[in-house]
């Protein structure tokens, strides 16, 4: 079957289909109970379907003949006609039921099967790799390339009991008339190259609409996500009209699927008919010259309207494949992807703080362009340290590092004096928290977003959010801890957002608090308690070593050391007076505000 | 949401599909020929069983009698071009349904897109991202599948049945009261089986809906599913909502495949009894051998549509539900209207502010801004204070009519040349009044088309010029790639900070004459922001600006202080008249100061001034 349908396409879709055959062996190899099942189901339906238009030619000759002959009901062989119609019709009805049911489930555990490889896949892939890649474009993998890749099973299993049954169907014209099945040898692959025309003219148009209806979901979905930007540029006709031309391609794309499915559907629903014409004709010379019997004439005729319709499920197949394949090469090319960020073994022993060093760290997001270059670090375990720097200097970048959420190019992170990455996962997890400048909530309550599901009494939690002044707000919402956030626990403020969010680290008592500018979106006065309660609960023994990134001085201030960065590499470190005292650059940086008020003041 | 309208589901059909063609006019445009064209084409498929009973009773079922040739031939002539006809009909009444209902859908599609823009960031904010969304793609997409595919099977199923009763009435009405009867039961129990499908399906949509949530965690979230090691957690959650999805799906397939099956029993029965009293018909009667077997052939016409009746029931009632969202989405008022041009204009040249009697509340929430009266002159540069959720962003879209007060009016002008802006044209308004957020979004381009969102016509020359004018050329030089510099989705390859800068020079580039920044600079460093936002003052010298101060130095640097404080304008006056006045303002800002100046060595690490 393969060879047959190569010859038809060029080699590009030659390729695509062998491609696709290959995919579809796969997908039988993880279903084969399943999928043999379903297609038992589907011969069984093909056969009886056949045996449909049997019982017809026999009743015609057994039954209705005799009867409209002698003038007189041929009792006997009538009851068998008619026992012979609903037997046919439940066995029939059994290879329909067990053929979408199983053929379903084949599907859905196909789908299934993949969603959870893809989703470990992308739990497992590093952070600097979800970074680079799109967010939509990792969520369609998941979803649309995963059902793209195994709709064609819904179309299969009937599609192999079509071929059983065009067999059977050829076996019984054969029985019936060798020269009404010569009929039946023209219209049948007449009818399956059709429909493998139709479906390689129409693949790449129904490709092409599909990825244009992904163009005008994007565009909308950035759209509405910025739609307070394009409201206050007032830029809604400029964005309507983006979206209009991206609408517009659709429309066109559809309406050439369309144009050729107006061609095709009445030319192929229009064939069998062709057929049954030519068998009447034909039947008439068969039947004058008495070589064949009115029954057969019947059958056959019979056969071609009630053949027609499932031969369509091969044209489905084929339709089906370029999807298959696209969808394939999406989904592997995240499954393959060689990107490893393996945890070790090693432990972090004790309870107490964590001392952190780097040397000579180096960071590139882009080949050839560092982000932080040979940077070395000693933070002392119970140490506060601060990092300065202005925007863009990759302050972020090195947050990231040191909790391990980016491995670095060169040089190495320490923690109490073992390389990050030989750190247990779990061990690393409970022993660091960071907590990111973007906010990230998961849409579940108030409590598991703090405690994440781990064993946390009520009593800590509350504890906590009393700690970063979140307990207020909790106790004011509808059903407090219990209150579901909403997507992306947009029903809150910034700010409240932050103190959960800053919440779910400290509840956990990490021994390394790296806080990356995660106070910004707090008033100062705020801000202030909660670094008081901050100081307090680290003033206590064993309290966290503290990374922080900050621009507020009395944040700063809280600092044994402050680590002043620029262009990804230190500038300067020492106190806080100590680089004021020496540093201009510094200076400038942390004290614009106080600049700014004397020349305020000499006015 | 629907309650009501499930009530009465026909009634409100009917309403939602007029409705629906009636904003789609491209979709009804010349339909009595395109129905024409279809039944023509339908008629087709009922030409094989009349040519099989003319045949049979012309003699091919009689192998005694002699067969009339000739009259045969001349039937499957006839029929040849008649299906040769019909075939063409169809093709053109499917080209005409194409063409129509995608222009039409495409119509409604901007239609629904442009109304979600002009709906207030209230209303959207009521609603999910995703939800908006789907209105102009999922949904629109099942309306134009029930009406090309699902809807085309219903309206040509209907045809054919129709036309095949007629010619099965015109054969033999007893044998045609057979079938019918055989059809009868099935037909009463398609109402059941739909609404179970449909509950079915209702089922997996929401599976779906969860299923998507979840797995965006592990995509979106991943820095805290990593740096949290809740991976586990992150994996049973995924697993059990792709479980729930499957078992969903499962049931909803297992209900459509009995019901498609029922069809082919029901089926076979009818080919029973059509057989059995054709016969005894035949005998006792004058019924033609030829008409027995023509309704064998006839009720294949009905059990093709009898098979599909559930799904494209289920399916229609889908697009049904998918029209009546988009619709109801156009027929949300936009809160916020653009009143056009022409109503009133604002004066050219500077601008003021103006609020009488403001009071503002949230939906279904309380007061948030009250007894709001305040003027702002033109040229004055404005900081507003206060803490978080004291109502300065609430005053800030009030001021740039992103909301609408619920009380009392914003008016812009300056003199006795005033506009209430609810009268001024958006056009006009955007024009002159542009706010940065403090959430700098950017589109997923280049950096210069970022920046173009301020000023469509900019050449990259103005726009590196507007760089530097801002003193942010140490940044942008840094970039590798410069201008082109892709910014990724939301602009998430930027610093936080970056995003806010990127921000700013766009709102230089429009060059409003009234200003309003929302904490737009509170991810940037201190020196970066006081040199741009100085920067930005110089080059709107002369322009109106309202800032909504993240950090007490612009209060200082202002010309004029508005302190807010639970949604009460409780101070106003400059930085000096207020510094000392004892209120909220001396408050605020001896605590700014106190950990703004806690540098120099003076306070002890680890411990913080009161
Ligand atoms: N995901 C990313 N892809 C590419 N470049 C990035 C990404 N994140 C940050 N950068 C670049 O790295 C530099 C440092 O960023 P970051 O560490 O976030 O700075 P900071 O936190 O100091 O503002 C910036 O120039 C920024 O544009
Ligand atoms: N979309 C909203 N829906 C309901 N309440 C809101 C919404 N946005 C803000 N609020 C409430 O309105 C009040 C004022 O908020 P806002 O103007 O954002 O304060 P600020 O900008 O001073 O922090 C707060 O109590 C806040 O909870
Ligand atoms: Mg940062």
């Amino acid at each position: 079957m393969t060879t047959s349908l190569d010859n038809l396409g060029g080699t590009d879709t030659t390729d695509l289909t062998r491609r696709g055959f290959r995919v579809l062996g796969i997908g039988i190899g993880r279903q084969k109970a399943l999928f043999t099942l379903s297609i038992v189901f589907s011969v069984l339906f093909g056969a009886t379907t056949v045996a449909d238009a049997w019982v017809l030619g026999w009743a015609t000759d057994h039954v209705i003949r005799p009867s409209f002959e002698d003038g007189d009901v041929a009792t006997g062989a009538l009851v068998t006609g008619v026992l012979l119609f609903i037997s046919v019709s439940i066995l029939r009805m059994i290879g329909v039921v067990g053929r979408r049911l199983v053929g379903g489930i084949v599907f859905y555990r196909l789908v299934a099967g993949d969603r959870r490889r893809v989703t470990r896949k992308y739990l497992r892939l590093p952070v600097s790799w979800h970074q680079a890649h799109p967010t939509g474009q990792l969520l369609s993998n998941a979803n649309a390339d995963v059902e793209a890749i195994w709709s064609v099973f819904m179309p299969l299993p009937m599609a192999i009991g079509v071929i059983a049954m065009l067999v059977v169907a050829v076996a019984t014209m054969l029985a019936a008339d060798l020269v009404l099945t010569l009929v039946g040898l023209v219209v049948f692959p007449l009818l399956f190259v059709l429909n493998v025309v139709y479906q390689r003219r129409q693949g790449p148009r129904m490709a092409q609409a599909q990825s244009l209806r992904g163009d005008v979901s994007s565009v909308a979905h950035e759209s509405f996500d910025g739609a307070l930007v394009v409201k206050s540029l007032g830029r809604e006709d400029e964005e309507t009209a983006r979206f209009a031309s991206a609408s517009e391609e659709l429309r066109d794309a559809n309406i050439a699927v369309g144009r050729v499915r107006a061609v095709f559907e009445p030319v192929l629903e229009a064939l069998p008919s062709i057929g049954v014409l030519l068998v009447v004709l034909l039947g008439i010379g068969r039947i004058e010259s008495g070589a064949t019997d009115p029954g057969d004439v019947v059958q056959i005729a019979y056969l071609f309207t009630i053949v027609a319709m499932p031969v369509r499920a091969i044209g489905w197949v084929l339709a089906e494949l370029p999807r298959t394949v696209v969808g394939w090469d999406r989904v592997r090319g995240v499954l393959d992807d060689p990107t490893r960020f393996p945890y070790g073994t090693a432990d972090l022993p004790g309870s107490g703080p964590v001392g952190l060093r780097t040397e000579g760290l180096g960071f590139a997001y882009e080949p050839g362009e560092p982000v932080l270059a040979d940077l070395d670090l000693e933070i002392t375990p119970g140490s506060v340290t601060a990092v300065v720097g202005s925007t863009g200097s990759g302050k972020s970048t090195l947050a990231s590092l040191v909790t391990r959420l980016l491995d670095a190019d060169e040089g190495q992170v320490l923690l109490d004096g073992r390389p990050a990455p030989d750190i247990d996962h779990d061990e690393l997890a409970a022993a660091v928290a960071l907590v990111p400048q973007a906010t990230f909530l998961f849409d579940d309550t108030v409590r598991s977003n703090v405690t994440l599901d781990a064993e946390i009494s009520d009593e800590a939690v509350w504890d906590v959010l009393r700690t970063v002044q979140a307990d207020r707000f909790v106790e004011a919402l509808p059903q407090g801890l219990d209150t579901q956030l909403g997507e992306r626990g947009t029903s809150l403020s910034g700010g409240q957002r932050q103190r959960l969010s800053l919440a779910r680290a400290l509840v956990r008592d990490p021994r390394l608090l790296v806080l990356d500018d995660a106070t910004s979106a707090l008033d100062p006065a705020v801000e202030q308690r909660i670094l008081r309660a901050l100081a307090e609960r680290s003033q206590g023994e064993g309290g966290p070593t503290v990374l922080v990134v900050a621009y507020r001085k009395a944040t700063i201030a809280l600092a044994d050391q402050v680590v002043h960065l620029a262009d990804g590499r230190i500038a300067d470190r020492g106190t806080h007076a100590e680089l004021r005292e020496r540093s201009a650059a510094y200076r400038d940086l942390v004290d614009a505000y106080d600049q700014a008020r004397e020349e305020v003041d000499h006015e | 949401m629907s309650e009501k309208k499930k009530s009465d589901p026909r009634e409100g059909s009917l309403r939602i599909i007029r409705r629906g063609l009636s904003l789609s006019p491209a979709i009804v445009e010349g339909w009595r020929r395109t129905v024409l064209l279809a039944l023509l084409g339908t008629a087709g498929s009922s030409l094989v069983p009349i040519v099989v009973q003319r045949s049979v009773d012309s003699g091919l079922g009689d192998t005694q009698g002699g067969v009339d040739s000739g009259r045969i031939v001349l039937v499957v002539v006839l029929a040849a071009v008649l299906l040769g006809v019909s075939g063409v009909a169809s093709w053109a009444a499917k080209v005409r349904i194409f063409t129509g209902t995608e222009r039409g859908l495409t119509q409604l599609r901007v239609r629904a897109f442009r109304h979600v823009h002009d709906l207030s960031m209230l209303t959207q904010n009521t609603q999910r991202r995703g939800s908006l969304v789907s209105r102009v793609t999922s949904d629109i997409d099942q309306i134009s599948l029930f009406l090309q595919s699902t809807g085309m099977i219903l309206v040509l199923s209907a045809g054919q049945m129709l036309v095949a009763t007629v010619v099965m009435a015109f054969l033999s009405w007893q044998l045609t009261l057979v079938v019918i009867g055989v059809f009868i039961p099935l037909a009463l129990s398609l109402k059941i089986f739909a609404e179970r499908m449909s509950i079915a399906y209702d089922r997996v949509r929401q599976t779906v809906a969860d299923l998507l949530t979840t797995i965006a965690e592990p995509v979106v979230g991943a820095s805290v599913v990593r740096s949290y090691a809740i991976e586990r957690r992150t994996q049973q959650r995924i697993d059990d909502a792709i479980q729930t999805n499957y078992r969903s799906n499962v049931k909803a397939q297992t209900i459509v495949s009995v019901t498609f099956a029922s069809a082919i029993l029901v089926g076979g029965v009818a080919n029973a009894a059509a057989l059995g009293v054709g016969v005894w018909l035949g005998v006792v009667g004058d019924l033609s051998m030829g008409t027995v077997i023509a309704f064998i052939f006839l009720i294949t016409l009905f059990v093709g549509p009898a098979q599909m009746a559930t799904q494209v029931i289920t399916e229609a009632q889908n697009a049904v539900a998918s029209w009546r969202r988009v619709i109801e989405l156009l027929e949300t008022p936009a809160d916020v209207v653009d009143p056009g041009p022409g109503v009133a204009a604002l004066p050219t040249g500077d601008l003021g502010a103006r609020f009488s009697a403001v009071r503002f509340a949230y939906p279904e929430g309380p007061t948030v801004l009250a007894d709001l009266d305040v003027t702002i002159e033109p040229r004055q540069r404005v900081a507003v204070v206060g803490e978080t959720g004291s109502g300065k962003t609430t005053f800030a879209k009030l001021l740039t009519r992103l909301m609408d007060p619920v009380e009392g009016t914003v008016s812009l002008g300056r003199d006795d040349q005033w506009a209430d802006i609810a009268q001024v044209s958006f056009a006009d308004l955007r024009r002159h009044v542009v706010m940065v957020p403090q959430e700098g979004f950017l589109f997923d381009s280049s950096l210069a088309e970022n920046l173009r969102y301020g000023r469509r016509s900019a050449t990259d020359a103005e726009l590196v010029a507007a760089i530097g004018d801002l003193g942010l050329v140490d940044w942008f030089e840094a970039l590798p790639r410069g201008l082109e510099t892709r910014v990724g989705q939301r602009g998430e390859s930027l610093s936080a900070g970056e995003r806010q800068l990127v921000a700013l020079v766009r709102s230089a580039l429009a060059d409003p004459a009234f200003l309003v920044l929302d904490e737009a600079t509170s991810a940037v460093d201190p020196q970066t922001e006081l040199r741009a936002t100085r920067a930005l003052e110089v080059l709107l010298d002369g322009r109106t600006s309202v800032t909504i101060a993240h950090r007490l130095s612009t209060a200082e640097n202002a010309d004029r202080v508005l302190v807010f404080d639970a949604g009460r304008l409780v101070e106003d006056g400059s930085h000096a008249d207020l510094v000392d006045a004892g209120g909220v303002y001396q408050r605020l800002h001896a605590s700014w100061v106190a950990q703004a100046s806690l540098g120099g060595g003076v306070t002890p690490a680890g411990t913080l001034a009161p």
